[in-house]
């Protein structure tokens, strides 16, 4: 079992989600990411999802989008990205997803990414712009070089696509609760939960549910449904205003 | 020519999108396929092509200029359609997509606003909503086309993120689609974009390949030497490319904008100095620096200012079907001067382009037969001509 997977098992066993905490790479700081990354994972997050800036983000909403234009203007490359995985990894075994766009990815080359993200420590990738129909080229060397890929369902997927995105996930299956951006507001949470919960009936995958989840009772809400919430651009304002210690302290009180 | 993988064109194109749109370019792929095959749809985009956007154009024997620049010299009047460029073959088609799907909405993205005032023409006279996103930098230098999209009932939402040009409406365009796609229509404005819209654009925009094939054969009894068009995004240019694909007689080049020079890094020559990469969901030649950040594109024209380009531009570059060529700022304010006054005609900065490029072309292959899709008028852009007009005379 994957340290990814692991930790999710690890928080079903308690009877709770497991929290996945989201931050940009480069945000609020290059320096300090491998800082925040340990801060959020001893608050008590359990997966970290480490964004990888983009100069397009298209899916993103704005806290994200300007998370992105700042981390860029900071020098941020998918290179440092994975230099502060490394830094951070010295210090933590908490699983972290390379969460990101395929360009960066793209000028890279997969085979390159798939060995220096494993060298570096992450744990699996998710990149927003890759569906399953398009995501061999860089999920095949990933997931030779053993790490996770993390596909997405949508609340349009069709029962084809989910079955299609169970099939090339290894470990959780991302549901996103509302049509949208990240960041999205007026989430109908319940509903979105319980459609996760057919998911994973349907797919016999673990899910984790994200966007527009943001307080600990949105946590509380979803929580007998999935297995893993995604806390993204709340945890990314906290920072942002309030540096890394605000980031732990709201992902403290989302774990209650 | 096509790759099997229906979407694809070799390599390049395909569907990098988000999960959440790919069951909507679905949806659009059918309703396309069917509309194609329904007689009494295709019967009313031909009236309004016909009636409301004044098909056929005609082509021009531009005699002067031909003398001006050393090769015999055709257009293809698309600056004469309705709302001033070749856009509108393109709205015509695909508004009557949203209106057949059932949306009472419809969004698009805007460079030049000639996309925009397009979209918003066909939306009023169809009775849909029309939102257009245009970058603020657009906003401010194309002015007359963002009134005229008011005045036909849209709504303008500038864009302030990334470069405020046409690369950042399209991912506000593509962030409004993902959170409202039940009830809205996406109107891509280029053959660019996730598949089925490379496909769906060229389509609508063939007529004026089909129309100028059989115009040119009708006044000469051959095939012209060389077809020529501006390339941004590429639609013009695909339009009428396409008709010609499969006579290998004929050159297929397309015309970039160079902007200050390739070597400044300001320009927008993306298949003449881009790498592949990714953007907006399809696989194409991109504009992007050694990390994959996409760089800003720079040109004089706001309809070229892309830093991407359709994926069939991509593959006809790649196979050698079709060649590429870049013109800068200057020499294009030129284009547009030589045509004004050899031929009485304001064409649009994009188009100037590719009557710069007419002089190189005389030079080389001298007396040659060149089709030129004329492919908009130049009425909004008369601000940014005076400007810098006013500039080099200044000795900037």
């Amino acid at each position: 079992m994957s340290r990814l997977t692991a930790a999710l098992t690890q928080a079903g066993a308690a009877h709770r989600p497991a929290l996945v905490a989201y931050l940009c790479a480069g945000d609020p700081h290059p320096d300090t990411t491998p800082d925040a990354i340990v801060a959020l994972a001893d608050a008590g997050a359990d997966v970290i999802e480490l964004g990888v800036p983009f100069s397009d983000p298209s899916a993103d909403g704005p806290v994200l989008q300007r998370a992105s234009e700042r981390a860029l203007a900071r020098g941020t490359t998918l290179r440092r990205a994975l230099d502060m995985v490394q830094a951070a990894r010295i210090r933590t075994a908490v699983p972290i997803v390379l969460f990101g766009y395929y360009n960066p990815l793209h000028a890279r080359g997969a085979a390159r990414v798939a060995a220096e993200a494993r060298e570096a420590g992450v744990d699996g990738l998710l990149t927003v712009d890759l569906p399953p129909e398009e995501s061999a080229t860089l999920r095949d060397p990933v997931v030779a070089a053993g790490l996770d890929w993390v596909p997405l369902v949508a609340p349009t997927s069709t029962d084809a696509r989910i079955a299609r995105a169970a099939e090339v996930a290894t470990s959780f299956v991302y549901c996103i609760s509302v049509a949208g951006v990240t960041g999205a507001g007026g989430a109908d949470l319940a509903r979105a939960a319980v459609r996760a919960q057919a998911v994973r009936e349907r797919t016999g995958r673990p899910v984790a549910l994200g966007f527009g989840i943001k307080t600990r009772d949105d946590v509380a809400r979803v929580a007998p449904f999935v297995d893993a919430v995604v806390v993204g651009s709340a945890i990314v304002q906290a920072m942002h205003e309030g540096g890394i210690a605000a980031g732990a302290a709201l992902v403290r009180s989302l774990r209650g | 020519m096509e790759s099997t993988t229906p979407g694809r064109f070799g390599p390049f194109g395909g569907r990098f999108v988000a999960e959440t749109l790919v069951p909507a370019l679905d949806a659009l792929e059918r309703a396309y396929t069917e509309a194609c095959a329904d007689a009494e749809h295709e019967a009313e985009r031909q009236r309004l092509l016909s009636y409301w956007v004044g098909r056929a154009t005609p082509i021009f024997h531009a005699v002067r200029l031909s003398r001006a620049v050393g090769c015999d010299v055709w257009l293809k009047r698309e600056d004469l359609c309705h709302t001033g460029a070749h856009k509108v073959n393109n709205t015509v088609g695909q508004v009557l997509l949203a209106r057949r799907m059932g949306k009472p909405r419809v969004i698009a993205e805007t460079g030049a606003g000639q996309h925009g005032v397009a979209t918003a023409s066909a939306c009023a006279l169809l009775g849909l909503r029309c939102d257009v996103y245009m970058g603020a930098e657009d906003v401010r230098r194309q002015a007359p086309n963002v009134q005229r999209m008011t005045l036909l009932g849209a709504r303008v939402i500038p864009v302030e993120s990334g470069s405020r040009t046409l690369k950042d409406a399209m991912n506000e365009a593509l962030r409004d689609w993902v959170t409202n796609v039940e009830d809205t229509y996406y109107c891509v404005g280029s053959v660019a974009g996730p598949h089925p819209y490379p496909t769906i654009v060229r389509g609508f925009q063939r007529i004026i390949g089909d129309e100028a094939r059989a115009q040119f054969l009708e006044a000469n009894g051959v095939l012209p030497d060389a077809v020529a068009a501006c390339v941004g995004g590429g639609s013009n240019a695909m339009g009428l490319f396409a008709a010609f694909l499969d006579d290998p007689g004929v050159e297929l080049v397309g015309v970039e904008a160079a902007g200050h020079g390739l070597g400044s890094g300001q320009h927008a020559a993306t298949l003449t100095a881009g790498r592949v990469g990714v953007l907006h969901g399809m696989r194409t030649y991109v504009l992007q620096d050694d990390d994959g950040q996409v760089v800003e594109a720079h040109s004089i024209s706001a309809g070229l200012d892309y830093p991407a380009v359709g994926p069939e531009h991509a593959w006809l570059r790649d196979s050698g079907r079709a060649r590429y060529v870049a013109i800068d700022d200057d020499d294009a304010l030129e284009g547009f001067q030589l045509l004004a006054r050899t031929e009485g005609i304001l064409a649009a900065l994009e188009t100037s382009h590719v009557l710069a490029w007419l002089r190189t072309r005389g030079e080389e292959a001298p007396g040659s037969r060149v089709l030129v899709s004329l492919s908009g008028r130049g009425d909004k852009d008369l601000v940014t001509i005076g400007d810098a007009l006013a500039a080099k005379a200044g000795g900037r």
